[in-house]
């Protein structure tokens, strides 16, 4: 089970945050806080997987982002390096070959896309193309009431005038 | 509409968020977009609501309160449109977690959504549901969720699948209503719903075995053939990765077999033929690849023994280890450490390869590699084995150093073929790392010595010659100070030569060299101080010609501004100076101490070592910071009324340290049991080992009021328990600390009226039980015990019940105790008055069991133990 998804980067900014177990929001800044240290100071040519607090933290870093998970130790850190590399391909397909700026200002795309990714912990799809597609239907249906309240709002400009 | 919300959108917040130069500028932009969102949230405002929860996501990733945004969440999730919806339940699932009583309130929400038409709708509440869902939530909405396992979209099944997981984690008790629904997931094609259907199945053997036994019955068979079925399967661009169809699928069937096939010997044979052909056919070249064989040992490893099978998977592991990816070796290695309880020979093949790894690089690798290796030794590895990890710790980096020391000093005390591998082998790691040494191993590394009497000589040449060369190691040079007060003579007269040694010659001035710089440095602490001072006094006595030396480096301490140092050179000086006719007795060496005794006392007072070595610092009466438990239990770890004394044992320790029962003898000078307590522990430094009526005769201008030896006495007793608090501890002016050390021989005037000082009866690590005593006037046969508690932890204890019992001779009465809460961290204590009577008085004295409960954290605790430590004469 993955506890937890963090996104930090280089500099140790959070760019995404993913509770699956419940942390108290004190803990959570001092896990956040603890993690980078951790993480960011390790060397290139290390293993992805830091021992911390009986888990296991799996990370991987692309560009100026690490992607870190949570798991228990007896889980396969192998896979969820996979699962992590999915992830942002999935990203990179979604936003055209992602980058950083892009998680800043779409962060609740990013979490959208987690969320068809991840649920409790657990991978709920190994399709890049299925997550891809709900993520475009959702979108669209967002699209689409939105266009429908701007005419409403036309149309009542319209006829108030 | 609010002037404010209308102003900046999410976008432009985030610029002029990352626009800022210092943290200050920061705060000021996201304190004024908190209050327009605020602004907003109280004029209700719909048309932004949208964008003000965005924003108020983004400010919470950056670490700032937003509590105030959680209703709004709620709001949006009620609203009727999809986006709000959207934005809500990410909110939702952001700003809240599952202990908030808010979360209570959107049970109804989910439940209508849950029922929404809109498919996606649908979705997002599995989603939020199946994220943060609470154990009540579980209860109420687990129905709703069974139902939708059988949606007619595959991406509805999926979520429900999941959020079930979620829900029988929290509740376990409604696993049995899945169990069928769950089943009838594993036949689907749709990899979505097959690999969430699979993970639910796992989960749900996980918390019922009804539910193992029924999947292990009926679905094992369909399980083997998906997974045969997949791994067969041709190219399927959708969900290939590396060449492989769905890792994440495989390695999902991979782990549900292993539930199944755990403790079940049929079920396990059924899924020999597939799990050697996964091992077999899997392309080990990309991570993929190498996920699914890790998982694929895991499963052969767990399910019941089939020989062939595990070959296979040892050799995968090996494979693994010479891999050239760190990811792979760490993966070997933690893999390893799960096959060691079923083949450790085949793991001990691979033992090279290990230890090479504990050298590595990286921190994670070197961590797994030395646990392996720990487990690995045995009485016929353990010499080669101990001799790569004591190599490897001269380079090792610093930070592995304290983990790397512990190991070794584990292995060579668990598996040491010989005394004098064991002391050759700690002294290496003393010289090493000799700082990253516990008290515990150098303590047991003394009396390891004493009781190697053929090697008295040989440990201390050799531990003279280290400390010319690692000097600056603080632990070993404590060591050899220690060896060379109680074996000098050895190491000058080359006594107990052993044919190995390099021959050397050391002059007596030489040894006491060791001693006097070790005592100058700067770096040594006040244990390590106190313990040359006692060296430097045992040497006075063995070498007679450098006495006059010694004393010039020990009176330099009698202006030392540590009162324990002020106080030993005081009285140490006093015994070079003026007793030389007693000394050499005094200073005797010091008696075999009991191996066995030592080993199993250490083994009951760990966690109370750990937590005088954790506890805060103790302020000694003069101000000086002392951070080590008092030097005086450190010197042979005498932390004895640190740690409740089983009673069967009866005896005290530091008897069965000087191998003498010492209380007939001190008896007879009628001194109070209190003395005798901070006098046995420096009757024991000094080695005395014979009866002190001998001294008693010869110092009588040491006889002095006792009430000022009490009060020194009791200086010296708050060292020796470090935990007490030591605030109301001074020396009064005038009284002259070194007399107090012989004052316990001396008779106590006739015409004394009996006075009896408090004792301290019980302490363990948790509590502590003083007891103030007081007689009636007139009746010498009762007495009336004041029992103060109290607490030594940060928990405060409830329910708090002392109760006492008493042989028959003795008479008991129990007054109630003030409060039966006891405050925490010895804020105030408890008091209970005791009246007993003693009907053998003058013949008996006191003795009393005593057994305390209480709750700590809303744990019972019971602590019992024996107090015979009374004054003599109630």
């Amino acid at each position: 089970m993955i506890h937890f998804v963090l996104l930090i980067s280089r500099q140790g900014k959070v760019r995404l945050t993913k509770w699956y177990s419940p942390y108290p929001q004190k803990e959570r800044t001092k896990v956040i806080r603890e993690l980078s240290g951790l993480i960011l100071t390790r060397g290139p040519k290390l293993c992805n997987f830091v021992e911390w607090r009986g888990f296991k933290v799996v990370y991987r870093r692309y560009a100026s982002l690490y992607f870190c998970m949570c798991i228990n130790q007896d889980d396969n850190e192998l896979e969820i390096l996979e699962i992590i590399h999915h992830y942002v391909e999935i990203l990179d397909r979604y936003f055209g070959s992602v980058c950083e700026l892009d998680l800043i200002f779409n962060f609740h795309k990013a979490y959208y896309i987690l969320d068809e990714l991840l649920i409790a912990g657990e991978l709920q799809e190994s399709s890049k193309k299925t997550v891809a597609r709900h993520i475009a239907a959702q979108d669209s249906l967002v699209e689409t009431a939105k266009e429908q309240a701007s005419s409403l709002s036309n149309i009542i400009a319209e006829a108030t005038k | 509409m609010n002037p404010f919300s209308s102003g900046t959108r999410l976008r432009d917040m985030i610029r002029s968020i990352r626009g800022c130069k210092t943290a200050a500028e920061e705060r000021a932009v996201v304190r004024k977009e908190c209050a327009a969102i605020r602004a907003a949230v109280s004029e209700n405002d719909q048309d932004y609501r949208h964008r003000n929860l965005a924003k108020l996501m983004f400010i919470h990733m950056l670490g700032y309160p937003t509590h105030f945004g959680q209703m709004e969440c709620l709001k949006s999730i009620a609203s009727p449109g999809f986006p709000e919806k959207r934005i809500g339940y990410l909110g939702l699932m952001l700003l809240l977690d599952e202990r908030q009583e808010v979360l209570m309130l959107v049970t109804n929400s989910i439940k209508q959504d849950l029922n929404h038409t809109n498919q996606y709708i649908v979705g997002l509440a599995l989603c939020a549901l199946g994220n943060i869902c609470s154990a009540e939530m579980a209860r109420d909405l687990a129905p709703e969720v069974e139902r939708l396992l059988q949606f007619r979209d595959p991406n509805i099944r999926k979520k429900a699948a999941l959020c079930t997981i979620r829900i029988i984690r929290k509740v376990p008790d409604l696993a049995e209503n899945f169990i069928n629904s769950a089943a009838s997931l594993l036949k689907e094609k749709h990899h979505g719903v097959l690999l969430t259907g699979v993970q639910l199945c796992t989960d749900l053997c996980k918390v019922s075995s009804e539910a193992l036994e029924y999947f292990r019955k009926k679905c094992t068979e369909g399980v083997v053939k998906v997974l045969k079925d997949l791994a067969n399967s041709p190219y399927a661009p959708e969900y290939d990765i590396a060449g492989i169809t769905d890792p994440f699928l495989h390695i999902r069937l991979l782990k549900f077999l292993r539930v199944l096939g755990q403790g079940d010997v049929d079920t396990s044979d059924c899924m020999n033929d597939i799990l050697a052909q996964v091992a077999t056919k899997t392309e080990p070249n990309k991570n993929a690849g190498n996920a699914i064989l890790y998982e694929c040992v895991a499963t052969i490893m767990s399910i019941e023994d089939n020989g062939g099978l595990r070959v296979l998977a040892i050799n995968i592991l090996g494979r693994f280890l010479s891999n050239r990816d760190n990811n792979i070796r760490y993966v070997a290695l933690n893999m390893l450490m799960r096959a060691i309880t079923v083949d450790s020979q085949a793991v001990q093949r691979h033992r090279a390869t290990i230890l090479e790894c504990v050298k590595d690089s990286d921190a994670s690798i070197r961590k797994r590699a030395l646990e392996l290796v720990y487990v690995l030794v045995n009485e016929s590895n353990v010499k080669p084995l101990t001799k790569e990890l004591i190599d490897y710790l001269e380079v090792s980096e610093p930070e592995f150093r304290g983990d790397l020391t512990a190991k070794i000093c584990s292995i060579v005390e668990k598996f040491s073929p010989e005394k004098i591998w064991y002391i050759d082998q700690m002294l290496k790691v003393l010289s090493e790392a000799g700082n990253y040494v516990k008290d515990e191993v150098w303590h047991a590394l003394i009396v390891v010595t004493t009781n190697a009497s053929n090697l008295h000589g040989y440990a201390v040449r050799s531990l003279y010659r280290l400390v010319q060369t690692a000097g600056d190691q603080e632990i070993l040079v404590r060591v050899a100070v220690w060896c060379i007060g109680e074996y000098g003579d050895m190491l000058v007269n080359n006594t107990g030569f052993l044919d190995m040694e390099e021959p050397i010659t050391v002059t007596e001035s030489d040894a006491v060299d060791v001693v006097e710089t070790a005592i100058k440095r700067h770096s040594s602490d006040l244990t390590s101080r106190a313990m040359c001072l006692v060296a430097l006094l045992k040497l006075s006595s063995r070498f007679p010609s450098c006495s006059v030396r010694i004393n010039d480096v020990i009176v330099q301490y009698k202006g030392s501004l540590v009162l324990e140092l002020q106080q030993r050179a005081l009285e140490f000086s006093a015994i070079v100076d003026k007793h030389r006719n007693i000394r050499s007795t005094l200073v005797e060496r010091m008696p075999v101490l009991d191996e066995a005794t030592y080993s199993g006392r250490r083994a009951g007072s760990v966690p109370a070592v750990v937590s005088t070595s954790q506890g805060a610092p103790i302020n000694l009466p003069n101000g000086v910071a002392k951070t080590t438990s008092a030097p005086l239990v450190d010197l042979l770890d005498l932390s004895s009324d640190d740690v409740p004394v089983p009673s069967s044992s009866g005896g005290d320790f530091l008897q069965d340290l000087l191998g003498v029962d010492l209380s007939p003898s001190l008896s007879q000078t009628d001194t109070n049991q209190a003395q005798k307590r901070g006098t046995d522990v420096l009757l024991d430094l000094l080695s005395i080992g014979t009866p002190p009526a001998q001294s008693n005769s010869s110092i009588p201008e040491m006889v002095s009021p006792s009430d000022d030896s009490k009060s020194a006495i009791n200086v010296l007793e708050q060292l020796s328990s470090p935990s007490a608090p030591a605030g109301g501890v001074s020396t009064p002016p005038g009284s002259s600390p070194m007399m107090d050390l012989l004052d316990g021989f001396a008779p106590k005037p006739e015409n004394n009226v009996p006075a009896y000082p408090s004792i301290v009866a019980f302490e363990s690590s948790t509590l502590q039980v003083t007891f103030n005593f007081s007689k009636q006037p007139g009746n010498q046969q009762t007495t009336i015990i004041e029992a103060n508690f109290s607490n030594k932890t940060f928990d405060a204890y409830t329910d708090f019940i002392f109760q006492a019992a008493v042989p028959k001779f003795l008479q008991l009465h129990l007054d109630p105790a003030s409060s039966d809460t006891l405050p925490a961290s010895g804020n105030g204590s408890i008091s209970q008055k005791l009246r007993i009577t003693n009907s053998q008085h003058g013949k008996k004295s006191l003795v009393m069991r005593i057994r305390i409960g209480y709750k700590s954290n809303n744990k019972d605790m019971l602590e019992e133990g024996q107090i015979n430590n009374f004054p003599r004469g109630l």
